[in-house]
């Protein structure tokens, strides 16, 4: 494999004025294509999953129904609810919008490529701490979401904008403790030095023995892969964790009371979201814009000029494959169920995980004395996770009991309400019990 | 460290916010505008919208404890990556010192799990 | 004045003048956008000063979630839409407390470098951060963890204790 194409750190911050312009308008025109095309694809999809043909009308194959759908946006009413607070209803979508195109600025979509005769990396810009803004461009999105909801002035928005901050702040706990053992492995946090990293398999001294690991990081840290891939459904709020958009329950969620070009840019910040944590899943796991091993070894130029950004679009379209399998596969979980699982599950095992790749990567340069306090340490945390195991408590039967509620609550409908039987059935229950007897009008 | 690297972030954000703001402001220009009392209300599915509770109402004290708990956790994690990075350089003492650290953490979040912090009913 | 130093005094101005805001609007919600406005323009400052690191942890920790408890906070209690009249009120001592807190940091600051240059040290980046927290500094770090077990041992104490 070819490393000298790889960028450097100190390639980066060398740009002329006009590439760095070419480069945002770029990344820009790229992520509002790929937001129209994974909108395309995901209703494609979900309708080759349910035997439907899918959008098909508007353009070849249905290509274009969301720019038609984002064109007829434009032109509706937009809609400012009397209780709202202006300036913040106003905000609200822009700071989702800018923090969704921001997060995506590092992210490695080629080696180093010549643009008008410049040579330049493939990539906006690389930080040693990358990752970090993209965690932060995250963590300031949930603003546009909490204060969205808020300023509506409106029951379910509210609910549905604090949930979701809820979920994403738990959710971002777990997304960012997944990473660690990348960086630890890589032993950087710059996105560019994670691939180069990933570019050849690493050698490792298991059990006295020496192996060559497979390059990617999601065969060698399959359970950082997985917690990853779960957790960043949980912060894009997708399906089978779309809890703050739970139709049945909050109608649209935090986005209700919101139209127009408005509600336009919460969806674009969505779907942004979602290619930003595919690029960077595939960023950080997946070897980034590098070609798949069988494809280098018969080709070896497949990783120079500009096919890596095939290899890159190819490997965050399967994985937003994986986004919309599993929100055609998978029922919405219950809140609790949700929380329960972020906090109690992922956490934990994330925690374990970090320790056990740290202490086997020490084990490898240590001598046998700490070798074997080490491994001991892990058989002593293993028969403590065993022995302290939660058992599971006997959940009493839900009571259809009226809940006590503090003063204030939003009020809920009694559990055992019977629907009164319509006039049509009263109707017939009254003909059927004295048939002579002419019916009753008006019931 | 220069900040050149941080200039084309800066223009990427300029271009989003010059979009974004562009959109939200010519929103109510395409559109049409017609009048209409109901449609101002706050959507409650068609029923006359219960007025809003005093304060915007009160929420489960849940989320506050989400909320800290996530706190402590952020701080856990930030203290994690730079120990991840440079973890070949700290070896075998810096592994000690992340296992008493996560450990008293885990202290912590094992009281919060026992006194039901964690559960949502 | 060099780059820095202009964008150092304006990031500063926004930092003071988003400050300002946060303790003079009665709307109790925008209040916190605007401090999140001022820490943003602190993380800026770090940034520019080369502590690129502690820059990010900046944006991270206080942005986005310390703010995001404030406003989980401000909403368990109320978070009407539109101004609180009641919450303006006594800015005369207040005025007189902060402006005299921040004069005395100031004069200390002053006092103890005079005008006196300081060279920036070398680059925070996450590999020497690591090996200065974890090396020079483990007592601290081993205490902070007892911090944070106080901390949500605090938390649950106060949020049970709501409850009965």
């Amino acid at each position: 494999m070819n490393l000298a194409e790889s960028p450097k750190l100190e390639d980066f911050g060398h740009d002329v004025w006009w590439i760095i312009l070419i480069k945002v308008v770029g990344i820009f025109a790229f992520l509002v294509v790929m937001t129209l095309f994974t909108i395309w694809y995901e209703r494609k999809v979900v309708g080759r999953m349910q035997h439907r043909p899918g959008p098909n009308r508007v353009g070849p194959i249905g290509l274009l129904q969301s720019l038609a759908d984002g064109l007829k946006l434009a032109f509706k009413e937009d809609i400012m609810p009397k209780l709202a607070d202006k300036a913040v209803f106003f905000i609200a979508p822009v700071i989702s919008t800018v923090c969704a195109f921001t997060a995506f600025s590092i992210m490695p979509l080629g080696g180093m490529v010549s643009i008008f005769g410049e040579r330049t990396p493939l990539q906006l810009t690389d930080l040693p701490v990358a990752v970090l803004l993209v965690l932060a461009c995250g963590g300031l999105g949930i603003y546009g979401i909490v204060l969205g909801g808020w300023a509506s002035g409106s029951t379910y928005p509210l609910l549905g904008g604090l949930r979701s901050a809820a979920q994403m702040i738990s959710y971002e706990v777990a997304m960012g403790l997944s990473i660690v053992a990348v960086f630890m492995t890589a032993g950087s946090m710059s996105t560019s030095e994670i691939v180069a990293a990933q570019a050849n398999g690493s050698q490792q001294e298991i059990f006295g023995s020496t192996v060559t690991l497979p390059g990617w990081y999601f065969l060698m840290l399959l359970p950082s892969f997985l917690i990853y891939f779960i957790s960043a459904v949980g912060e894009t709020n997708r399906a089978p964790f779309d809890l703050p958009e739970a139709e049945s329950e909050l109608v649209g969620g935090f986005h209700t009371e919101y139209s127009s070009l408005k509600f336009a840019l919460f969806f674009l910040a969505e779907y942004i979201n979602m290619v930003t944590v595919s690029a960077l899943c595939t960023t950080l796991f997946l070897g980034g814009w590098r070609a798949p091993a069988p494809i280098t070894t018969w080709w070896a130029g497949a990783n120079e000029g500009w096919w890596p950004l095939l290899w890159f679009t190819v490997k965050v379209l399967i994985l937003l494959f994986v986004f919309v399998w599993l929100r055609g596969t998978l029922p919405r979980l219950r809140y609790d169920q949700f929380m329960r699982f972020g906090w109690k599950v992922l956490v934990p095992i994330n925690l374990v995980w970090i320790l056990l790749v740290a202490g086997v990567r020490v084990a490898a340069n240590a001598d046998n004395t700490v070798r074997y306090a080490i491994y001991g340490g892990f058989a002593v945390l293993l028969v403590g996770i065993i022995m302290f195991w939660p058992a599971k408590k006997q959940v009493e039967p839900a009571s259809i009991a009226p809940e006590k509620l503090p003063e204030g609550s939003f009020p809920i409908p009694p559990m055992d309400l019977v629907v009164p039987p319509s006039p049509r059935t009263k109707r017939i229950e009254h003909a059927a019990a004295a048939p002579s007897a002419t019916p009753e009008q008006g019931e | 460290m220069s900040l050149s690297p941080y200039v084309p972030i800066v223009g990427l954000f300029a271009l989003a916010a010059a979009f974004a703001l562009f959109s939200v402001a010519a929103a109510p220009l395409t559109g049409p505008r017609r009048y209409n009392r109901a449609k101002l209300d706050a959507y409650e599915c068609g029923i006359e919208p219960t007025p809003q509770a005093a304060g915007g109402g009160k929420f489960p004290v849940k989320f506050y404890l989400t909320a800290m708990l996530f706190i402590v956790f952020d701080i856990e994690i930030i203290f994690l990556y730079p120990w991840a990075v440079s973890f070949n350089a700290l070896g075998l003492f810096g592994f000690v010192e992340m296992v008493l650290f996560i450990g008293t953490v885990f202290v912590a979040y094992a009281y919060v799990w026992r006194r039901g912090g964690l559960d949502w009913d | 004045m060099t780059v820095t130093d202009i964008l150092l005094l304006a990031l500063g101005a926004v930092a003071a003048g988003s400050a300002l805001r946060v303790v003079t609007t009665t709307h109790i919600v925008r209040a916190g956008l605007w401090l999140v406005v001022a820490l943003g323009a602190m993380a800026a400052c770090y940034l520019v000063l080369t502590a690129e690191l502690v820059a990010w942890v900046q944006v991270l920790i206080y942005v986005g979630a310390v703010v995001v408890l404030l406003l989980f906070a401000t909403m368990l209690t109320r978070a009407p839409i539109g101004p609180s009249p009641e919450l303006d009120r006594a800015r005369f001592p207040a005025a007189l407390i902060g402006l005299g807190s921040g004069g005395g940091l100031a004069a200390l600051f002053i006092f103890g470098y005079r005008w006196g240059k300081a060279e920036l040290a070398a680059p925070g980046t996450a590999g020497v951060l690591g090996k200065e927290i974890f090396s020079g500094w483990v007592l601290p770090f081993e205490v902070l963890s007892i911090l944070l077990l106080a901390a949500l041992v605090g938390a649950i104490v106060v949020s049970r204790g709501e409850r009965s």
